[in-house]
């Protein structure tokens, strides 16, 4: 099973695999605590319809969903709260983009593999190239989730103190959304815009239920991560089938468990018996 | 810049008037708080009582008038006040424990990771501890009462030892039992820090023994003093411009005739 190894294109889906795993665990702690996991999906789906766009038009599919994905970062940072948090107005953005992406593709007459890497990952055939550039991207979110780091959890859990502090709350969250939009556009190339979720938001929602301790969370997300990358990648190269699926099987496989029995772990904080209200 | 001296009112408000567009939220406010005092704010919802407590956090400014906290302009993120704001239902799976959340008010406003020291750690300890919080330090938030949620958030706003505590209701979501408890606590953190703290109300009762004055705000306009000389029919007549009646009825007061 190892002997892939020997492969470069392996090395560079391990590569380029780690370190997206990376970001999109420690995003995705931030996007599970401030309730954006939605969100995260939706932006997903408009990067889908620029990673398409930009194929019709001949530049390199991350390009596009870099541009779609921030932009609509931006545009959502704008418009009202009440918009913004209506289900219905995010899921209809959400399905006219995924449309607006179909017609692109349907319009391209080139290879369909192309329109598959962006839908499913494509994680095994990139470069030595694509590799730096992910690890570009990637640690720009890592820096950035660890410079807004406090402020940014202050803001997530304890919003009106955090404002009296004099913590940026509505600036920060413009900054947030477009990492979101960067860890979408990196995330897009291990598991593809449509399983998106499962690497981002997976293991972050299955750590915080496993622990209370920001720290802690965080570690064990990255952790279940590149468990899932690793384990997806060595599968998928031994195999014939995809590495999002096993990523996405892995994900949900371990979350399930979790949740269904983590409610009873929960209670075990350490509570005096003797306290008083 | 004078030195603010030892009798200098801890905060000013001369004429202020706050106006939202054509709304006018306060008119002519007037007041003078001295330092260590406990002030209960009271009034009707939507009569300024938030609106006072936004503008001594500096995050809105007064269109008129003059305001002064601790000898200066309120600017906001002034670590020498200490801010609790209203109970916000918190749901139980909320992942973070009691000693990380008041942990924000320490340091939670400073860019960066930050890292974990002792002396960080017992800075914690001691303001749960000042609040008999200390055994609930490692356990989820979401899992503690309101009234352990309420304490909380009150060491939070201790951590920087400010000068001026407010409070927004923190007598809210409790039970008689528990507001009694409340009501000692920070009245007991008041008396022993000599901080200066506004405690905002719907009831002055469970607060008449520990009051040294009272705010009354009705319809944008203020009255400021001892309880009995504030809530009396006459008063609160001229300020809700309205016939109301205030009965002492076993040393409580009760006021007819409009929402307290």
């Amino acid at each position: 099973m190892f002997s892939v190894f020997q492969y470069s294109f392996i090395q560079n889906a391990f590569m380029a695999g780690s370190i997206v795993a990376i970001a999109a665990a420690l995003l995705g702690y931030f996007l599970v605590i401030r309730g954006l996991t939605f969100a995260g999906h939706a932006l997903s789906n408009v990067g889908f319809a620029g990673a398409a766009g930009a194929v019709l038009v001949g530049i390199h599919p991350v390009f596009g969903l870099l541009i779609f994905t921030v932009g609509a970062s931006v545009i959502i940072s704008l418009i009202g709260k009440q918009i913004r948090e209506r289900d219905v107005a995010v899921g209809v953005v959400m399905t006219f983009a995924l449309g607006l992406g179909i017609l692109f593709l349907s319009l391209y007459s080139g290879f369909a593999e192309r329109a598959y890497s962006i839908l499913f990952g494509t994680i095994l055939g990139i470069s030595r190239d694509d590799v730096i550039v992910t690890a570009v991207f990637s640690s720009l979110i890592i820096v950035g989730l660890g410079i807004l780091a406090r402020p940014l959890m202050f803001s997530s859990f304890d919003s009106d103190v955090a404002e009296a502090r004099g913590v940026p709350v509505r600036a920060l969250g413009v900054a947030f959304l477009i990492l979101v939009a960067l860890a979408v556009s990196v995330a897009v190339q291990v598991v593809g815009i449509l399983l998106v979720f499962t690497l981002l938001v997976g293991p972050a929602a299955t750590a915080n239920r496993l622990t209370s301790q920001p720290a802690r969370a965080m570690l064990l997300a990255i952790f279940l991560a590149l468990a899932y990358t690793w384990v997806g990648i060595l599968l998928a190269a031994n195999t014939i089938w995809p590495v999002s699926f096993f990523i996405a099987t892995l994900s949900f496989g371990v979350y399930l468990p979790v949740r269904l029995l983590s409610p009873r772990w929960w209670g075990s904080g350490s509570r005096d018996a003797n306290d008083t209200i | 810049m004078q030195e603010l001296k030892i009798h200098d009112p801890v905060i000013v408000l001369e004429n202020v008037d706050v106006r939202l567009g054509e709304l006018s939220i306060l008119n002519g406010v007037n007041l003078s708080i001295g330092a260590g005092e406990l002030i209960v704010v009271l009034g009707p919802n939507g009569a300024g009582k938030t609106t006072l407590l936004k503008l001594l956090l500096g995050l809105i400014r007064p269109s008129a008038g003059l305001l002064q906290v601790l000898g200066r302009t309120p600017q906001r993120g002034n670590q020498a006040i200490g801010y609790m704001p209203q109970h916000r239902v918190v749901e139980p799976e909320t992942p973070i424990r009691t000693r990380d959340l008041v942990g924000f008010g320490l340091d939670g406003h400073r860019w960066g990771i930050g890292w974990p020291t002792r002396s960080r750690r017992e800075r914690i300890d001691r303001a749960l501890k000042e609040v008999d919080a200390l055994s609930l330090a490692d356990s989820p938030v979401g899992l503690l009462s309101g009234g352990e949620q309420q304490r909380l958030m009150i060491a939070q706003a201790l951590l920087t030892d400010p000068q001026i505590l407010l409070l927004d209701e923190p007598l809210a979501n409790l039970d008689l039992a528990h507001q009694q408890e409340a009501v000692s606590l920070i009245s007991r953190i008041c008396r022993t820090r000599g901080v200066t703290t506004l405690l905002v109300s719907h009831d002055i009762n469970p607060l008449l023994q520990v009051t040294d004055r009272v705010i009354f705000l009705a319809r944008g306009h203020s009255a400021i003093g001892a309880p009995a000389e504030v809530i009396n029919s006459e008063i609160l007549s001229r300020l809700y411009g309205l016939p109301v009646e205030v009965a002492k009825v076993m040393d409580r007061f009760f006021v007819v005739g409009a929402e307290l």
